[in-house]
Order: C-alpha cells, then structure tokens, then sequence
C-alpha cells in the first residue's frame, strides 16, 4: 500500500515546480503505470516513494506509516528500484550487483546465493554472465540486470523508470509478461514509469497520466483507450492508430 | 676515487634505512592525516576549497625551510613541555623531519582523494543510496573502491617527492641520503653528491614502479597485480630497514655544522672516544644557528664551535677584547645561561676574514682593510650564505665604512669558485681554510679590530658537564691543534686530488697531534 498526499517537488532554483500537488492512493498488489511526456516529471514523482527525493510538501505513507519515520536506507532496503540509468556498480561483477540489498540487509551466505540464482533465471540471460563487470553488457542486458537487483531482496514494493526502454520489442515484450507474471505470483505492488503507452496499457492495471507535474488522468487501460479522458486522449491515439494500421496490413 | 666509493658504500645501510624509515613515517603520518580530512571534505563541499588551499600553501613553502621551521618550533614547545610537565620533546632530528616531511606528502594525497571521490558518477551515488547503503557503506562499498586508483596514484606522487625531500633532512640533524650530498657539497666531494643523489632516485625509483604497480592493479581489480606491487613495496622497505633494526644508537650525540673541519673535527672526537672505549654518532651539517641550540637544549653532547660566532651572535657583543678575557667572559656566560661546558680552547683560531687573489691586491695595492675600502666601490664581494646577516659584517661595514659595487652569497665552494674565475673580488674567508693555501690568497689585515677572536673551542651539554669519562675522552682536545695543521687536514678534504675522506683526514690529523696512537 503506497499513499501520496498532496505530495509536491520544487528543485532549487527551477521557475515551476517538478510535481504538483500529486495525491494517488495504490492499493497492495496493484501494478501501476506512470506515463506522461518527457519533463512531466515522472521520474521525480517515483523517486520521493524511496525518499531518493524528500518531497518539499506533501505526505508519503508506505504500508501506513509515514515514509519520513523510517530511517531512509531501510525504507529503499524494502523497495525495489530500477534506476531510468540502469546504475549499476562498475566495480561490482553482475552477481554482486544482484546480491548487494541482500548482503546489506545480512542475509546468510547460502540464502544469497540461492536467491541471486533465482532471480537471474527470471531475466533469461547466459548463467556466465553472473561473473561479467557490467561494463562487458550490452545496454539492454544491463537493464535486465537491474530489474534483478530490484528484485533479489524479495521487496514488496518495486518502483521502475523506464526498466524495459533499451530492449527489442520482442524481448521487451517477453521480459514484462516475465515481470508481470511473477507480480502476480509474488503479490508485488508495482509502479513503472514508461514512455509506451502501449506497454503501459498491455501491462498495468491503471494508468496515471502527468502533465507539467501534476496527475490528469488516472483510471484503467481500457477506459484510457476508450476516450473516457480528454486530456490523455493524444498519448493512446498514437498506440491505436498504430495498432488498428498493423491490423489493417495484415488482413 | 675508488676510496671514495669504497666510503659512500659504508655508510650505505646506516644512511639508506634511515632514509627510508624517515620516509615511510612521513608517508604513515602523511596519508593518516590526510586520507580522512580529504573523504570528510569531499562529502563537504564548503570545506573543499579551505583544504586545498591549505596543502597547496604547505606545498608553496621551500621543503628546505619548512624543515627548518620545525626546529624553532620543536624547540619551544620543548621549553613549553619542559616546565610543564618536566619532560621535553626531541626538537632536532627525526621529530621536525617527519612532521614537515608529512606535511608536504599531504597535497597529492589530498588532491587526488578530493577529486576521485568527488568526481564519481552522482548515478552512482544515487544507486548505492536506493539500494539501501548507509552513508558509511556507501563510502566502502562504492565510493572508495571506485577511487582506489587516483588515491594510490596521489599515494606515489607524495611517495616519490617524500623520498626527494627527505635528502634535505640532514641540516636538521637526522640522518638521511642528503648527508652525501651535503656533506659532498662542502667537502667538494662530487662522488659523494652523485652518490647521494643516485641512491635517493634509485629508492623514489623502486618506490614508484611498486606502486604504480599496486594502482594500476587497483584499476583493473586486478588482485595479483597489487599483491604483487604492495608486497613487492613491503619487502624493500623491509629489506631497506634491516639495518636500522640492529643498529646500535651510540651513547654520545656530535654535532658538526657543515664545512670540512668541523666534519674532521666531529670524527676526530668520534675517534677519540672510540678510543676510551665510548661509541658515538654524528648529527652533521647542522645549521651554525641550530648547533648551538641543540646542544643547549641537550640534543647533542659535544661540538666544535667559536668563540667569536658565539660572543657576537649569541652575547650579541660589539666590543673586541683580547683572546683570553674573551673566552673567560664566554666560559661564565655560557655556563650562567644555558650550563654548556667551555671545556677549553683547540689552539687554532678561524678567523673572519676578508681574501684577495694575491695578484690581484697588489695590481690595486690592497693589504689592509683600510686599503681596501678605498677601492670596494668598483669591486663585487663574495659572501657565504650567512655573512650578510651576521653582525661581524655590520660592525666591518660601519669600521672601515666598505661599499662595495655588488655583493653576491654563495655556499662556501662556489665561493671560492668565484673568487678563482674573477665573478668575486674579494670573498670572506675563514683563517684555516686550507684554500687560501691552495689557490694563493691573501688575507687583508684588521687594523680597526672590527673581527673578534674566533678560537676553536670544545663545548659540553649540560646534562654531560659531570660526565668524566667524556671530559677525560675530549681534554687533550685542548692546545692540541695548532693553525698549519687544521689548515692542512681541512686542504686535504677540500682539494681535487688525492682527496681524503673527513675521517681519513681525522686519522692523519690525530695522529699528528698526539691526539690517537
Ligand atoms: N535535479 C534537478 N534539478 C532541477 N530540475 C530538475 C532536476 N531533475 C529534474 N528536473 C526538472 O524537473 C522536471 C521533471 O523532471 P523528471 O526527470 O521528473 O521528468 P520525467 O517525466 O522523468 O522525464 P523523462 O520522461 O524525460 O525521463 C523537468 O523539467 C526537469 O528538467
Ligand atoms: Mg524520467
């Protein structure tokens, strides 16, 4: 369970502020996705939920406490986060990327292992990866890796910006079926910052939509594509458009 | 020549662990120093820019006087010390050597740790921040790993200028590869600064590879290469160390200042308590300042000094009197205020004084001082480093009113260089400088007495002015050297040919006078 109450974000020295008044409540075991135009500020949205961002107004509540109560290394120990810049460690072989939030939190030797294993079949690459520097992947493979990482210390929360952008369509496509599979199974509550609608509305089950900051639309895909909001009617024109000419072409 | 050699590979061990020792302390101090102010200052940047700016002000300081600042301070905060608590800090020596040498070893560390870690991605940062790192994990974990490389890299920049710097510990009374090279400067002994100068570019040279080894390991995470590069390091300062593990540190601390006879003095008297059976150890080249000092503050026990550089540098005397109630009047003077121990005259005295070609002073017609006021105005005096800050020349210049058209300084060889090839006209020479022999000088009389009485005289610390076996050792010192024999073994040091080490020369002198069997 994420709240956001009147949750604001003003950087230093910026004319408008970033995000707007945003107040969202998301309910255990939704998956929610976060589109807008680029600069609408939907990086900044996601990153006050693991405080990488304090917000300069408004409340956020995890699992109904106040985020601010928490001291701030373990809340994000809690929430699994998929960097829009992959962020992995370059001095860390993948295997230890995987591993950190768990070594940090102290889990056992053996269980870390095991875990780091389960994790890394999730995201279909060759088992001699693990012993790679990250540096010795392709922008797409790191990616995958970094869905990983958000993944190894079994968080019930996983926040992510852009985790499929640098991936082929088909990959893209199996790996968020992959994700959301395993949303469903582990009962994860999901918020994914994307640019594709489409993606967007194949995989969530609601849609938030910001502009310049501020949320101005919020409801299901299918009333998204339906037209039931004006203000969101230009960003699922494009993917329908498209889709019904895809169609027409293959008739 | 091969003597030569022969003698620099002999104090080798002794003078290389010292060396090293000197600079792996420097380096410890240096870097425990720096290595947290620099991580504290790189998460703050208000404090950045006060930091840097300190170390590179340190920096701008000549490593030479940042040394000899050190021991003026070290000495006050030993009298401080003393009353205070009754014990006092070491002022000369290893003490002041290591505390400027970290100094200066902290900018590269500094610098290079600052702008590693601040010049990490801020992507990276802000993961190990959402991947749940405390501040101080976020440090071990990422931000030190990821600047490793540049930090060991400012690591072998402040190694090899420690290791350079270190050679210029010796006027500070520790021991050090600069004793070559000092000592070899004023012996005119150019084996012994090439020596010194090779063997300190060798250890800077080894220190260096080692450690680029370890860096470049560091940045390839490659652990073989910097076990190899750390250990490699370890084994030479281990193997560089060894003999200073065993040295035996001698009972009796003498001091020399930094010209030939004071070094063939220093020996003589290390010879002559070898001889009753008491081991010693040298501190030479001291500044003549810092001599004096040290032994008053007991951190020499015996030297050689004059009684005129005293009575007018330290008594501050302006008046000449004769040479016995000059050294009466010094004898109850120093043993009022600081309790040294006037054991007695050595029998030659080194004056002050002022030297011509002597081709050249009778061409202007030049044979007292009077005569040569007359015609300074077109003639450049050559001084040592000190003179033209001593008051001898002061009291010379207003005496016989001298202007002269220029007036250059210069170490005590190159003086002597200059007056030969015609840079200097005149130059100050001291009485029992063999040189004035040698290159056929002559030295301008002192009708006014403007130049006080320089006799040798032996000097006792206080904490040894009742030890009889020293004074017993050094007694016979008194009377026993007369002018043409000083002159002699101090011409035998300096001279091109036939070169004789300062202790070679102490032997034959010893000998000569009575003083060793
Ligand atoms: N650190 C910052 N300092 C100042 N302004 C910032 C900062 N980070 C983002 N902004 C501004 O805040 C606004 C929102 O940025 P944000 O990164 O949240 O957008 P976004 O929706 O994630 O865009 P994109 O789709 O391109 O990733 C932008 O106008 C951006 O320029
Ligand atoms: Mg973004």
């Amino acid at each position: 369970m994420i709240e956001l109450l009147g949750v604001s974000v003003a950087y230093d020295g910026a004319p408008r502020p970033a995000v707007r008044d945003v107040s969202l409540a998301i309910p255990a075991g939704e998956f929610v996705a976060l589109v807008g135009p680029s600069g609408s500020g939907k990086t900044s949205l996601l990153k006050t939920i693991n405080r990488l961002i304090a917000p300069t107004s408004g409340v956020i509540r995890i699992e109904d406490r106040d985020a601010a109560e928490f001291p701030t290394h373990e809340l994000r120990r809690r929430i699994g986060y998929v960097f829009q810049g992959v962020g992995l460690f370059p001095h860390m072989s993948v295997r230890e990327n995987i591993a950190i939030t768990p070594s940090l939190l102290g889990w056992p030797r053996e269980q870390i292992v095991a875990r780091v294993d389960a994790v890394f079949d999730l995201i279909a690459l060759p088992r001699d990866y693990l012993d790679r520097a990250p540096a010795a992947l392709s922008g797409g493979e790191r990616q995958r890796v970094a869905v990983a990482r958000a993944l190894a210390a079994e968080p019930r929360i996983v926040i992510m910006d852009e985790p499929f952008g640098a991936l082929d369509p088909v990959t893209r496509d199996a790996l968020g079926q992959a994700y959301r599979a395993l949303h469903e199974r582990m009962g994860l509550t999901t918020v994914m910052v994307t640019h594709d609608t489409q993606e967007a509305a194949l995989l969530a089950d609601r849609i938030v939509v910001l502009r310049d900051g501020a949320v101005v639309a919020d409801d299901t895909p299918r009333a998204m594509l339906s037209g039931a909001h004006p203000e969101a009617t230009g960003l699922f024109d494009t993917p329908r458009r498209q889709a019904a000419a895809i169609a027409d072409l293959a008739r | 020549m091969n003597a030569q050699l022969a003698a620099a590979f002999a104090t080798l061990p002794n003078y290389l662990s010292q060396h090293v020792l000197l600079s792996l302390s420097s380096m410890a101090l240096g870097a425990g120093v720096s290595l947290p102010l620099a991580i504290w200052a790189a998460r703050r940047p208000r404090l950045r820019w006060p930091l840097l700016a300190a170390t590179s002000l340190v920096q701008t300081i000549p490593a030479l006087a940042l040394l000899a600042l050190f021991y003026p301070l070290l000495l006050a905060l030993s009298g401080a010390t003393q009353n205070l608590l009754g014990a006092s800090v070491p002022s000369l020596g290893f003490l002041p050597a290591l505390l400027a040498l970290a100094l200066y070893a902290m900018l590269p560390i500094v610098r290079a740790t600052i702008s590693s870690i601040a010049g990490i991605e801020p992507a990276i940062t802000e993961a190990a921040d959402a991947v749940g790192m405390t501040s101080s994990q976020r440090l071990w974990r990422v931000e030190l790993p990821l600047a490793a490389p540049s930090i060991v890299g400012g690591f072998r920049t402040a190694m090899v200028w420690t290791i350079g710097a270190a050679t210029l510990a010796t006027p500070v009374g520790q021991v050090s590869l600069g004793n070559y090279i000092f000592s070899g400067l004023q012996t005119e002994n150019w084996v012994f600064v090439l020596f010194g100068c090779a063997a300190s570019v060798a250890v800077a040279l080894v220190a260096d590879q080692l450690l680029a080894l370890v860096e470049t390991g560091a940045a390839r995470r490659d652990w073989k290469r910097i076990f190899v590069g750390a250990g490699g390091f370890v084994l030479a300062a281990l193997a560089a160390l060894a003999p200073a593990a065993h040295a035996t540190r001698g009972a009796y601390v003498i001091g020399a200042k930094n010209f030939s006879e004071q070094y063939i003095l220093a020996d003589l008297m290390a010879l002559r308590l070898q001889a009753a059976g008491l081991s010693s150890e040298k501190r030479e080249g001291l500044g003549s300042a810092v001599v004096f000092r040290a032994l008053a503050a007991n951190d020499i026990d015996v030297y050689v000094d004059y009684s005129g550089t005293l009575w007018t540098s330290l008594m501050h005397r302006t008046d000449n009197p004769p040479r016995e109630k000059m050294l009466a009047e010094l004898r109850d003077w120093l043993k009022r205020t600081s309790g040294v121990v006037m054991l007695g005259a050595v029998g030659f005295e080194n004056n002050y004084a002022l030297a011509m070609k002597r081709e050249r002073a009778r061409q202007l017609g030049v044979t007292t001082l009077v005569d040569l006021a007359r015609v300074a105005p077109q003639l450049t005096f050559g001084t040592d480093l000190e003179f033209q800050s001593r008051p001898e020349w002061k009291s010379l210049r207003e005496a016989y009113e001298l202007r002269f058209r220029a007036i250059k300084s210069y170490n005590p060889t190159f003086m002597y260089r200059a007056l030969d090839d015609g840079q200097a006209d005149v130059i100050t020479a001291f009485s029992s400088d063999g040189r004035i022999l040698a290159q056929n000088l002559v030295t301008l009389d002192d009708p006014k007495n403007a130049f006080p009485h320089y006799d040798a005289i032996v000097l006792i610390a206080q904490k040894r002015a009742d030890d009889a076996k020293l004074r017993a050792a050094l007694q016979p010192f008194v009377g026993a050297i007369d002018l043409a024999r000083m002159r002699r073994a101090n011409l035998e040091v300096d001279r091109d040919q036939e070169k004789l080490t300062p202790r070679a020369a102490a032997e034959k002198l010893g000998r000569e006078a009575g003083l060793l069997k």
